[in-house]
């Protein structure tokens, strides 16, 4: 028959559209909660699909890529950087410029950076930096909330103290890995 | 390495042309540019090698083991059955000139241009020689290696001023202009025109002004894009139309055109995989898993079990992915505009949910290492994909495939644009496109790469090669698909993801590669020379859409304007890998 | 800016900002209120940004609530250009046109690593560093590509902006400004960026 297949079509579309307010009903009242955001998200959920941002977000999965931060040492109050410039010699369109600090007395080159910028314009979120940094002082961050109305004051040029953040803050972002990193800095150091 | 029926390729073109052939440096033959077309019509009539998959060039600046300082154009050719074949042709560096061989595989066409405009390399006898990525008046031959751009620091990255003493300098900084512009000496506005546009327009105005016919009506000639609201990107089209009917149609490329191979040349190996993530940016791992197979080959690294399931389960889902973004966009460009492309996207998102949760990124992955991939997976990420693979995406793609097949979406495209099964192999086509002719050819059976030679999958294929067709054959990949995912989260064993380390400065042997692989498009082949060091010599990419796109006039003529939007969706391109 | 040349569009002297707006400054919040629930973007998606801006307005990000859902393939209909993806020279003078064919209000939002300075592609012989060289850009969301959230984060970043605005000061309703729109760049031995090129007039003397 002419023009069934057009009403199987918008059969679909009516399908979704009831189940949108049939999933409402059965969410109700529990709609807008945390329980709630993971299986309305995910493969089972039904019924509409938008996560209500900003006032509702979504839990980044712990592997994610935002840019990269400093892991400040809580002991020694510094990155656990020591200069030693593989990430700035691996990153893909080179935006990390590290200077090694060196001894003032003696001029011999310190284990520590005396400035390190990333140019966040042009970074590509590539992780190559976190992945290879043999120290863990280069992580990911989970923080995608910077947006900046100039560019020609530095906005994306960030340095050292823009970048660095509390072991604390790498601990809760990244549970998995930082327990990891614990259990192998425990087995080193009991072998010694 | 040369199987039985290599050596007896080319033990018969040694005795065929005994004064024109020679081997090459790594793979295949050197072929004397006089007797070009000879041996390209012989190895095309009597050989059976009808389709040329790429024409790349290459500059040696120095001379190598064997062979002096030249311009090189190379050929890589397949057939039905039986192995592959490069010809190499030399060319001299002053003034480079290779007959083209349009005339014996049309698929040559868009490349050789592409080569002429980034090379310098003329082709003799091509029909349309003009710039293609690029435009007619920039100055100079970008791919050429003393050929540097206005940020150019140093020849090879990583680059001295970034560490020990890496104070940051902004590009614009470094720059005469203060700006990526350099124009030549001597060169001022006054007076000037620019060229540019006239040049993209002339091959369409030289054929106005009638054909004679009995009703005298004009032709006129109507530009498409770069700007519309497809999502296909930024594609220009020009058309001579003879009231709305398609006389001729050319498409305008080079809007999207990043520099990916100049700048893949200064990378070192391992970070030009972020780089891959950029091609076809819908579908980042298989674009991944071209070039780390190119580069496996090169290295001829071994990769663990674990790994290659892993990458068949990724490169199955982009390509789900992939088709779903394809067949919404399609019904989005035919004017349901919207609704089917939002169902669409609702699955899409469901599948970077589990991307993101491997690789970290939505889209851009960067999840392929040469040996394996970057990390395990997590935990609970094969239920997750489990879930998704054996109850929603099905019963979505049923959803899907309902929506699709109504009259309307019949009445714009059985009969359309329709590609016989000769004319797609000789313009190269691959992918959905050259299965809905009819034409059973997948690389993943072709050559099996990773582990598709041991699961059990069916190649689709119809057989009317008109846009419908295109469609069925893109709902039954998917279900494909589908098939391979289970089988492989099934039979994935435990063990590594990775042989050896991700090393930074990896220096691959030196040699040449030609690694392919069926991405969601067609074939995606990464043709690499290496000289031994961190960086490659020569990074070349076959782009799947840039082939398929040389057949769009073709299709296009007779048809109506509003077909040629239905026509190109179904060819279906991404800007990306297009103009790379 | 020399003005003698056919590139730039020629507005009559009697059509120029011809409005009187000074006393109705008081209605400033419910203007800006309105502004913020109807933005409309102009699908200018380029590159791989475009995706996640397409992402940004489908059914899990819903830029409908924001009412933005009514994307305008054509600039006359559209307030805001989202420049998602690589501006390449070949393109640059059809954006710099787009911009110059959206009526006043307008605004531009450079979304990702290649709109704001080039990215990681910023060193390639046709890529413009930055959309910001030729047209000016309201924000600027950094990222590769930039989550949909973020390109959100830009959306609420506009609307802050327009907080601080009073209906006097808005520059296409006051009599003193002139907007002769962007000269579009042509395509030459290289991008002919007028501004540029003047200053390389102005050196060789």
């Amino acid at each position: 028959m002419y023009g069934l297949d057009i009403l199987k079509t918008m059969g679909v579309t009516f399908g979704r559209f009831i189940m949108t307010f049939w999933d409402d009903l059965r969410w109700f009242g529990r709609r807008y909660t945390l329980q709630a955001l993971p299986i309305r998200q995910s493969a089972r959920g039904r019924g509409i699909f938008t996560v209500q941002y900003p006032r509702e977000k979504l839990p980044l999965p712990e592997n994610y890529r935002g840019f990269p931060f400093h892991v400040v040492d809580p002991d020694t109050g510094k990155s656990r950087c020591t200069a030693c410039g593989i990430c700035a010699r691996v990153c893909p369109p080179q935006c990390i410029w590290i200077v090694r600090a060196t001894d003032p007395q003696t001029g011999k080159a310190l284990r520590e950076p005396a400035e390190f910028t990333i140019d966040v314009s042009i970074c590509m979120s590539c992780g190559l930096c976190a992945e290879l940094c043999p120290f863990g002082a280069i992580k990911m961050d989970h923080d995608y909330s910077f947006v900046s109305y100039r560019r020609d004051s530095g906005e994306f040029l960030w340095n050292l103290e823009r970048l660095s953040k509390p072991l604390a803050y790498h601990a809760r972002i990244h549970p998995t890995a930082y327990l990891a990193e614990q259990a192998a800095m425990e087995k080193k150091a009991a072998k010694q | 390495m040369e199987t039985q029926a290599m050596t007896d390729v080319l033990t018969s073109l040694k005795e065929r042309f005994p004064d024109a052939v020679e081997p090459s440096e790594y793979e295949g033959v050197v072929v004397a540019p006089a007797r070009l077309l000879e041996v390209a019509t012989f190895l095309r009539d009597e050989l059976g090698y009808r389709y040329l998959s790429l024409v790349s060039g290459v500059d040696y600046p120095q001379p190598t083991t064997r062979f002096p300082a030249r311009f090189e154009v190379v050929y890589h050719l397949f057939r039905e059955s039986g192995g592959p074949l490069t010809l190499h042709v030399h060319a001299d560096r002053d003034d480079p000139v290779v007959p083209s061989v349009v005339s014996v595989w049309p698929a040559a066409n868009l490349h050789e241009r592409e080569t002429w405009d980034l090379m310098g390399i003329r082709f003799a006898g091509h029909p349309n020689l003009r710039r293609i990525l690029l435009w007619e008046g920039f100055e100079g031959h970008p791919l050429r290696k003393d050929w540097h751009e206005v940020y150019y620091e140093a020849d090879k990255k990583p680059f001295d001023s970034r560490y020990p003493n890496g104070r940051p300098v902004m590009a614009e900084a470094r720059s005469p202009l203060g700006d990526n512009l350099r124009y030549p000496p001597g060169w001022s506005p006054q007076g000037w025109q620019s060229q540019a546009e006239e040049a993209v327009y002339a091959p369409l105005e030289a054929h106005l002004g009638g054909d004679g016919r009995r009703m005298p009506t004009d032709q006129v000639v109507v530009n498409l894009g770069p700007q519309h609201p497809s999502t296909h990107g930024v594609l220009r089209m020009i058309a001579r139309l003879d009231g709305e009917t398609i006389q001729q149609l050319e498409p305008v490329l080079g809007y999207l055109h990043r520099c990916h191979e100049k700048i893949g040349e200064r990378n070192t190996w391992l970070a030009n995989m972020p780089y891959t993530d950029r091609l076809d940016y819908v579908s980042s791992m298989s674009n991944n898993f071209g070039y780390a197979i190119a580069v496996e080959k090169l290295l001829g690294v071994e990769v663990p079990e674990r790994a290659e399931y892993i990458r068949v389960i990724m490169a199955e889902l982009t390509r789900i992915v992939r088709h779903l973004i394809s067949i919404g966009s399609y019904t989005s460009d035919i004017g349901v505009y919207l609704t089917g492309m939002l169902y669409a996207l609702e699955e899409r998102e469901l599948i970077l949910d589990l991307f993101e949760m491997a690789s970290g990124s939505r889209m851009m992955c960067n999840y392929f290492r040469f040996g394996g991939v970057a990390r395990d997976l997590p935990d609970g990420w094969v239920a997750l994909a489990k879930e998704l693979v054996y109850e929603r995406l099905p019963r979505r793609i049923d959803e899907m495939e309902r929506f699709t097949f109504n009259e309307v979406f019949r009445a714009r495209s059985v009969g359309v644009g329709v590609l016989p099964a000769d004319k797609a192999i000789a313009y190269g086509c691959t992918g959905p496109l050259l299965r809905a002719s009819g034409v059973p050819y997948d690389v993943r059976r072709a050559e099996p790469y990773s582990v598709y030679g041991e699961l059990d999958w069916d190649v689709a294929v119809a057989y009317h090669g008109d846009i419908h067709d295109r469609f069925v054959v893109r709902f039954e990949e998917m279900r494909q698909s589908l098939r391979i995912i289970r089988q492989a989260l099934e039979r994935m064993p435990e063990g590594p993801v990775l042989s050896g380390k991700v090393q930074p400065a990896l220096k691959v042997p030196a040699g040449e590669a030609y690694g392919r692989v069926e991405a969601p498009l067609g074939e995606l082949g990464f043709y690499l020379v290496s000289d031994g060091s961190a960086n490659p010599h020569r990074y070349r990419i076959r782009a799947p859409s840039f082939a398929n796109l040389g057949v769009l006039g073709e299709l296009c003529k007779g048809h109506l304007i509003a077909d040629v939007v239905a026509i190109l969706a179904s060819i279906d391109i991404t800007l990306g890998e297009v103009d790379r | 800016m020399t003005t003698q040349d056919a590139r730039l569009p020629e507005v009559p002297p009697e059509l120029r900002n011809n409005v009187r707006i000074g006393p109705l400054d008081w209605l400033s919040p419910l203007y800006n209120w309105s502004r913020k629930r109807s933005l409309w973007p102009l699908f200018g998606g380029l590159a791989c940004c475009a995706f996640e801006m397409i992402a940004a307005a489908a059914a899990r990000f819903d830029q409908a609530r924001f009412g933005m859902e009514i994307v305008r393939p054509s600039p006359r209909q559209a307030d805001l250009m989202i420049v998602s993806g690589t501006m390449t020279k070949r393109m640059a003078p059809q954006i710099v046109r787009l911009y110059n064919q959206m009526p006043e209000p307008k605004y531009v939002i450079a979304m990702g690593a290649c709109a704001i300075s080039g990215g990681p592609f910023k060193e390639g012989y046709n890529v413009v560093s930055g959309v910001d060289k030729l047209i000016p850009v309201d924000v600027y969301v950094p990222g590769c590509p930039p989550r949909p959230e973020a390109l959100y984060n830009a959306f609420l970043a506009l609307h802050a902006l327009w907080d601080r605005e009073r209906i006097s000061q808005l520059r296409w309703y006051r009599k003193d400004v002139v907007d002769e729109g962007v000269p579009v760049p042509e395509l030459g031995p290289d991008l002919v960026n007028w501004r540029v090129v003047e200053k390389l007039g102005a050196t060789e003397g």
